[in-house]
């Protein structure tokens, strides 16, 4: 499903992305972890072209995320994103939040659209909520809607950027049982977070990033019991 | 209620001391004016019988009220402009009512811009050159065209400013900063008397569409940066949000960035509608008589002379009553459709 070869990624002078190569399976849930600043976020976001890299590739489905020819919209409605700050438009209700990608860039029609935001809204339980304004929620609200966003453009994968780290303690649950149901139904994950529990209980693999590499990629089990890279235990012991 | 009054402006020595101050200069300047208009005024009579008293001469503005409104336009046919501007203050009563707002306003507003125009061309018998147009239906003319027309550049020049292709950036900069360096006069004074230099022998341009085209060029370089302060405030993360789920450059500015970064300037938008509004009033160095020209040509009459203040009053007023309408409709504005933040 995704492909990274030998990606590199520089900001200025600071060499974010150092020679990544990374292969996700269709319908595989993968977490990422690391400390801050390792490079985790900028590799996801590599994935839907919302940050360009200088060097190596990254296939989409074998389609070339930054070849001229791609159109990178199509590629988009296939890899959902959920961010951190959720990024819901205000000036649009919930039930519009969810409909203008499915109407605008898909084509659906609006009657569509919406049964299948409703539909979506139900599953994440905020139904009640649909005709309210984005300011209106609160933070746990926000995301499970942001996720319904997603969900409504039928994505094949989903790119989670830290998606409970703006969120007050208590609302963290409310999204993570979300993001688990979605794991059970077989929906493909690249997930950036630093909830473990969560991974443990949802991962295929978990790939742990230190200063721009990819330091180990290994099976939950390995990866919390077995780890043989001293910064992974390092971090382990501080975040558990 | 009279508690609350008095808690409110005579609770200590100091505030009663500022409120009785405050009330006396009011009372003063109302009393002052009151005076000057009503009692003193001279509401009957001639310029011999205003020359005596020192009050305001209101047989003048009897006089020249329909100089002042009208300008030369012939008399035969002032049932038009007086019709068109009913029908402007009917258009204005139905566009600002919120549940008007909707796709086919565009189109209503054009029709009424049509018909407007029409009213005071007429056609054969009754055709009235612009020439002749003149007063408040002149300036209505410009504003109103200018606002609409030079809004919507003002929107393409901003998001140029703002995108990041090289050769639509540095155009859109090297525009609004040439069109802000210089003043409005200037730019007026271009387009009347450069502009016809260059152009063939015979072909002539007509002198209001000159005028109104400066405007719309001038106020669209205002608009622009405005618009762009807005543009400037839409986050990051609502592009990205936008682009996550598909939607191309072109629907995330129409969709999602404009709604809310238009609504975001809603204050300096008016504040740049208003000032163009009055800049209007420039267009008498280029011998438009608008609503000021006329006003000072009313003053020119040897047989009534001496009675600027009384002029100057009356246009004001009319300025007053139209800028603090856009006001109050703006606020209105603001509060419908700003969500949340």
């Amino acid at each position: 499903m995704i492909k990274i070869n030998n990606l590199n990624k520089w900001y200025g002078d600071f060499h974010v992305l150092k020679d990544i190569n990374l292969e996700i399976k269709t319908g595989e849930k993968v977490v990422v972890c690391g400390p801050s600043g390792s490079g985790k976020s900028t590799l996801i976001r590599c994935i839907n072209n919302l940050e360009q890299y200088q060097e190596g590739e990254v296939f989409v489905d074998s389609v070339e995320v930054q070849d001229m020819q791609t159109n990178i919209e199509k590629l988009r409605m296939d890899v959902g994103m959920v961010f951190q700050h959720f990024n819901l438009f205000p000036h649009l209700n919930i039930l519009e939040n969810l409909t203008i990608g499915p109407i605008k860039s898909k084509g659906l029609s609006e009657d569509e659209a919406k049964k299948r935001a409703l539909n979506f809204l139900e599953k994440v339980k905020i139904l009640s909520e649909a005709n309210k304004y984005p300011d209106q929620l609160s933070g746990g609200q926000k995301q499970r809607v942001a996720i319904a966003r997603t969900l409504c453009m039928a994505p094949k994968i989903i790119l989670f950027d830290e998606p409970t780290s703006a969120l007050d303690p208590e609302m963290v649950k409310e999204v993570l049982d979300v993001m688990m149901d979605l794991a059970k139904e077989g929906m493909a994950m690249i997930c950036v977070t630093h909830e473990m529990g969560f991974a443990k209980n949802v991962a295929d693999r978990i790939i742990f990033m230190d200063e721009g590499r990819i330091v180990e990629d290994a099976s939950p089990n390995d990866f919390f019991e077995n780890s043989t890279h001293s910064r992974v235990r390092e971090f382990l012991s501080q975040i558990l | 209620m009279l508690k609350d009054y008095r808690k409110k402006y005579f609770n200590d020595l100091e505030s009663s001391v500022a409120s009785l101050l405050i009330f006396c200069i009011y009372f003063f300047i109302i009393g002052y004016f009151f005076n000057w208009l009503i009692i003193e005024g001279v509401w009957v009579g001639d310029a011999s019988v205003c020359k005596s008293s020192t009050g305001a001469c209101v047989s003048f503005l009897k006089e020249k009220l329909v100089f002042i409104l009208f300008g030369v336009y012939p008399r035969e046919f002032l049932i038009r402009p007086i019709l068109g501007i009913i029908i402007l203050i009917l258009g204005w009563l139905h566009f600002t009512k919120k549940k008007n707002w909707n796709n086919l306003l565009f189109f209503k507003f054009l029709a009424l811009m049509f018909i407007y125009i029409l009213l005071l061309r007429g056609f054969n018998d009754s055709f009235v050159p612009t020439s002749k147009w003149g007063g408040l239906p002149l300036t209505l003319l410009l504003s109103i065209v200018g606002i609409a027309l030079s809004y919507p550049v003002g929107i393409f020049l901003a998001l140029a400013r703002t995108s990041n292709q090289l050769i639509p950036r540095y155009l859109s900069i090297i525009y609004i900063e040439l069109i802000r360096g210089v003043p409005l006069i200037s730019i007026l004074f271009m387009s009347s008397v450069l502009i016809p230099l260059f152009l063939p022998d015979g072909v002539t341009i007509n002198k209001l569409f000159r005028a109104q085209i400066a405007i719309i060029l001038f106020s669209a370089a205002y608009f622009a940066e405005v618009i762009r302060g807005g543009l400037n405030s839409i986050p990051k993360g609502q592009w990205e949000g936008a682009k996550s789920i598909g939607l191309n450059y072109f629907q995330i500015i129409r969709l999602i960035v404009l709604p809310q970064a238009l609504v975001k300037v809603i204050p300096p938008t008016v504040n740049t509608i208003i000032g163009m509004f009055k800049d209007t009033s420039l267009v008498i160095i280029i011998a438009l008589f608008d609503l000021m020209g006329t006003t000072k040509a009313s003053m020119t009459d040897s047989k009534w002379l001496g009675f600027s203040v009384e002029a100057y009053f009356l246009c004001a007023l009319i300025y007053f009553i139209i800028c603090s309408k856009m006001g109050k409709f703006s606020k209105k504005v603001e509060q419908e459709l700003q969500r949340g933040h």
